[in-house]
C-alpha cells in the first residue's frame, strides 16, 4: 500500500505534538521514560507513527531514532502504516475463540479482501485480531471503530460490513 | 443532601457498556427529570455486578430486583410499573430471580449465594467516580488507621500473618514482597501495580479498577507507608479505557481530597502516583519487563536477581503487586488477619474472583472463598453448560496454565492444588470447554498466543514455541506424524528448563496438560487424519445427503460464501473450493441433510 506523509498537511499537528513534548520535558522524569507516553499520544494523532514522527521526537527527547523505532515496532498498539477509515478488531482471547471468532475473520476476510493486520486496498477497513478486551459475557465480539458488536453470529457479519461500506 | 426513596443501579462494566448500558442511564435521567421523579429517585452507575451473561443490568433499591438484558424500550416500563406503581416488572427479571412466581432479591440469586465479595466489595455497589460513595463504605480508614495507629512494621507483620498470596498469578507472599522491599537500601523506592491483565478470558482486574479504583489507590498509598515510598505507578492496558478513564478520574480526587499527596491524613507522609499505559505487549505482565516498559525500553524481561525489591524501577528498590492483590489490602487492615485467614484454605487464604468464559451459563465475574471446588464453580455458581452439552474441561491459567478434566471437578481451588493437577491459578480466568471444543486445536491457539507475544530475547522462547507451533499446526492440518507427540514432548521441557521468564517456562504448559488428558485427540489426529470433535477444518468437510435434502434453499442463504447452489425443490450442491467450513449451513438445515466427514 502507498502512502505518503506531507509534513506541510500536518504541521497543526507536530505543533500541537511539539507542545505535548514541551510539557512532558518539563516535568522532571527521564526523557527515555517519557517517550512511551508521547508515542501514545503521536500515534493517536496521527493515526500511525510515520517515520518522519519519530526523528521529531527523537530530536526533541534527545533518544536515538533506532531505539524509538524499537519502541515502536515491540507493541503492538503502535503501526507504522495508516489504518483504515474503519478499523474492525475481532476479539481472538479464548472465551472468544471457542465461541467461534477464528469464523467470523475468515469470513470478514472474505468478504473485505483484507488480512489480518492489514488495510483494505481503498484504505476503508482495516482489519485486526485483538487480545481478549474481557467482555467474554458477549463472546464471540468485534468492534468497528467505537461500535459494539455481540453475540456475533455468522449470518450477521455481511449486512453489518455492509452498513460501513455504503457510509 | 437528599433522599431518596429508590435507587436504581445500572452496570457500567466494559461488558454492559459494550451493550449499550450508558444509553439506559441517559434515558432513565432523562425519564425521571420529565416525569418529575428525579429528587426521589437516584440513578447510580456502579461497577460490574459480575454477571455478564445477562448484560446490561439494572438492579431497583430498595426491593433488589434483579432486572436482566434491558433494552432502551424497557425503560420506560420500569419507571412506570415499578418506580411509580410498584409493579415489579416480571418479564425484565433474571430467569433465576423468579422461581414459582416468588421473586427473589439479588442476594438470593443462586449466582451469588455462593460467591464472599472482598476484592469486589463495592463492585456494583457505588458509584466508582465519586470519592464520597468509597468513603461512606470505609474506604480510607484503613489508609488513616495505619498513619495514626500502626507502625510500618505491624502492616507488614499484619499483610504476613493473613496469609494474602499475589493474585497475578505467582501466588508469592505478599507480606514477604513487602518485607523484602522495606529492608532494601535505597534513597528513592517505588510501589508498583501490575494492572496489564493480559491472559485472555481474565478481567477480574479490569472490573475492580472500573468498579473501585480508589481501593487499589488506597492500598498502594498503605503499600508506600509501609515500605517507605513516596511514588506509585500503575501500569494499565490500553486496552482498557473505561478502566483507565476511572482510575485518573479517582486519582484526582484523592489528590483533590488530600488522600494523595503531602501531609496525609495531617501526618509527614505523603505518597503520589501516576498511570502508565502499556501498549498492548502481554509480556509487559511479567514483573522485569513491565519495569523495562516504564522506563521507555521494549518490553524485555531482566534476570532475576536481582529481584526487584532490591534493583526495580530505574534500579531502585521496587514493590510490585497485581491490582487485586491490592484490593483485598484496605479490608485485611480493617478486619484483621485472622478474620482474612477465617476463609480459604490452610496455605491460600481469603478469597479468589475467577472469570468464568465459554461454554457456560452465567459468564462472569465471581469471588469464592479458596478451597471451593470446581464443581461449585461451574454447577452452582456458574449454571452449568449451556444447550445440553457435554463438560469436557475448563482450561485455567491462560496460556501458562493447562486444562483440567471432568475427574478433577471436585479439587478444592487454591494455589497449591491446582499446580498439582498440571494446571495453575493464574490470574483467574476459566474458561469452560464442551464436547464440541478441540483439544488439539486450543493448544495450537495458545501457542498461537505465545508465539506472537514471545519478546524474542532468549532463543528457546522465540524459537522453540514457533517450532511447537509448527508442529501443532502440521497435526491439526492432518500432516501429523506420530513421532510428532515425542518431539512436542521434548520440545515442551526443553524450553520449560531454558527460558528466561515465566512466559517461556509455562508456554508448553497447554501442550503438556492436553496431551496428558487427551492423548487420544492428538492420535485420532495423527494416525487416522479425524478431529474427534469436528472442528479442524482441514480433516473435515461439508456434504449433502441427496435423499434427505428437501431442496428448500434454507441452506443456500445462510451460505456466507455462496459455495451452495441448487434450485428450489432439488438436491442442493456444496463446492469444496468456496466452502469455508463455517457450518452456518449445518445448523440451519431442518432435515439434517448436511453431514461433516
Amino acid at each position: 500500500m502507498d502512502f505518503k506523509f506531507d509534513l506541510d498537511e500536518n504541521k497543526e499537528k507536530i505543533d500541537k505534538l511539539m507542545e505535548i513534548i514541551e510539557e512532558v520535558k518539563s516535568k522532571n522524569i527521564s526523557k527515555k521514560a517519557s517517550l512511551m507516553p508521547v508515542l501514545h499520544d503521536a500515534q493517536k494523532m496521527f493515526g500511525y507513527l510515520p517515520i518522519e514522527v519519530q526523528s521529531i521526537i527523537s530530536e526533541q527527547l534527545n533518544v536515538p531514532l533506532a531505539e524509538i523505532y524499537g519502541v515502536a515496532t515491540f507493541y503492538s498498539q503502535f503501526s507504522l502504516v495508516p489504518k483504515g477509515e474503519y478499523e474492525i478488531g475481532v476479539c481472538l482471547g479464548t472465551a472468544c475463540y471457542v465461541k467461534g471468532a477464528q469464523a467470523i475473520i475468515d469470513k470478514i476476510t472474505a468478504d473485505l479482501e483484507v488480512k489480518v493486520g492489514g488495510t483494505s486496498s481503498d484504505s476503508k477497513f482495516s482489519l485486526i485480531a485483538t487480545r481478549c478486551i474481557g467482555a467474554c459475557g458477549l463472546a464471540p465480539i468485534m468492534t468497528i471503530n467505537e461500535d459494539v458488536y455481540g453475540k456475533l453470529k455468522l449470518e450477521e457479519i455481511s449486512d453489518i460490513l455492509k452498513k460501513y461500506k455504503d457510509k | 443532601m437528599n433522599i431518596y426513596r429508590s435507587h436504581v443501579l445500572i452496570c457500567g462494566g466494559t461488558g454492559c457498556v459494550s451493550s449499550k448500558s450508558d444509553k439506559l442511564q441517559e434515558k432513565f435521567e432523562n425519564l425521571l427529570v420529565n416525569k418529575d421523579l428525579d429528587k426521589e429517585i437516584k440513578v447510580v452507575r456502579t461497577g460490574c455486578f459480575g454477571l455478564c451473561e445477562a448484560g446490561p443490568i439494572i438492579i431497583v433499591y430498595p426491593e433488589g430486583s434483579f432486572y436482566s438484558q434491558v433494552k432502551i424500550e424497557d425503560v420506560e416500563e420500569i419507571i412506570d410499573e415499578h418506580l411509580v406503581k410498584g409493579r415489579i416488572v416480571k418479564r425484565l427479571l433474571f430467569k433465576d430471580s423468579i422461581e414459582d412466581d416468588i421473586i427473589k432479591s439479588v442476594e438470593e440469586v443462586e449466582f451469588y449465594k455462593k460467591q464472599k465479595r472482598i476484592a469486589l466489595k463495592n463492585c456494583g455497589v457505588i458509584d466508582p467516580e465519586d470519592v464520597d460513595e468509597y468513603i461512606a463504605y470505609d474506604g480510607y480508614m484503613a489508609l488513616g488507621k495505619v498513619l495514626t495507629e500502626m507502625t510500618p512494621e505491624e502492616v507488614i507483620e499484619t499483610i504476613k500473618d493473613s496469609g494474602l498470596r499475589g493474585r497475578g498469578g505467582g501466588g508469592f507472599s505478599t507480606g514477604l514482597k513487602w518485607g523484602f522491599t522495606a529492608k532494601a537500601q535505597g534513597d528513592q523506592k517505588y510501589v508498583l501495580c501490575n494492572a496489564d491483565e493480559g491472559d485472555p478470558g481474565a478481567f477480574m482486574d479490569r472490573s475492580i479498577l472500573e468498579g473501585d479504583p480508589h481501593s487499589v489507590i488506597e492500598s498502594m498509598a498503605i503499600a508506600g507507608y509501609a515500605i517507605g515510598s513516596n511514588q506509585g505507578y500503575v501500569y494499565i492496558r490500553a486496552e482498557y479505557p473505561i478502566a483507565v478513564d476511572r482510575l485518573q478520574i479517582a486519582i484526582d480526587q484523592a489528590r483533590e481530597k488530600g488522600l494523595l499527596g503531602k501531609n496525609i491524613f495531617g501526618t509527614d507522609f505523603e505518597f503520589d502516583m501516576e498511570i502508565r499505559l502499556g501498549a498492548g505487549a502481554f509480556v509487559c505482565g511479567e514483573e522485569t519487563a513491565l519495569i523495562a516498559s516504564i522506563e521507555g525500553e521494549r518490553g524485555m524481561p531482566r534476570n532475576k536477581p536481582p529481584y526487584p525489591a532490591n534493583k526495580g524501577l530505574w534500579q531502585k528498590p521496587t514493590l510490585i503487586n497485581n491490582v487485586e492483590t491490592y484490593a483485598n489490602i484496605p479490608q485485611i487492615i480493617l478486619h484483621g488477619a485472622d478474620w482474612f485467614k477465617s476463609m480459604g484454605t490452610e496455605k491460600s487464604s481469603g478469597t479468589k474472583v475467577f472469570a468464568l468464559g465459554g461454554k457456560i451459563n452465567n459468564t462472569g465475574l465471581i469471588e469464592v472463598p479458596m478451597g471451593t471446588t470446581l464443581r461449585e464453580v461451574i454447577y452452582e455458581v456458574g449454571g452449568g453448560i449451556p444447550n445440553g452439552k457435554k463438560f469436557k474441561a475448563v482450561q485455567t491459567g491462560g496460556p501458562s496454565g493447562g486444562c483440567i478434566t471432568a475427574k478433577e471437578l471436585d479439587t478444592p481451588i487454591d494455589f497449591d492444588s491446582l499446580t498439582a493437577i498440571g494446571s495453575m491459578m493464574g490470574s483467574g480466568g476459566m474458561i469452560i470447554m464442551d464436547e464440541d471444543d478441540c483439544m488439539v486445536d486450543i493448544a495450537r491457539y495458545f501457542l498461537d498466543f505465545t508465539v506472537e507475544e514471545s519478546c524474542g530475547k532468549c532463543p528457546p522462547c522465540r524459537i522453540g514455541t514457533k517450532r511447537m507451533l509448527e508442529i501443532l499446526e502440521k497435526i491439526t492440518s492432518g500432516n501429523g506424524e506420530p513421532e510428532d507427540l515425542n518431539r512436542l514432548e521434548r520440545l515442551s521441557e526443553n524450553i520449560k528448563s531454558s527460558s528466561l521468564c515465566g512466559l517461556g517456562q509455562s508456554a508448553s504448559n497447554p501442550v503438556l496438560s492436553t496431551l496428558k488428558h487427551f492423548r487420544d485427540e492428538y492420535e485420532a489426529h495423527v494416525n487416522e487424519k479425524r478431529c474427534p470433535s469436528g472442528l479442524c477444518k482441514d480433516l473435515l468437510s461439508y456434504y449433502i445427503i441427496a435423499e434427505k435434502c428437501k431442496g428448500c434453499t434454507l441452506c443456500i442463504k445462510a451460505c456466507p460464501s455462496d459455495a451452495i447452489t441448487g434450485e428450489r425443490k432439488e438436491v442442493h450442491e456444496i463446492h469444496q473450493d468456496k466452502c469455508i467450513k463455517c457450518g452456518a449451513c449445518l445448523d440451519k438445515c431442518p432435515f439434517k441433510a448436511i453431514i461433516t466427514k
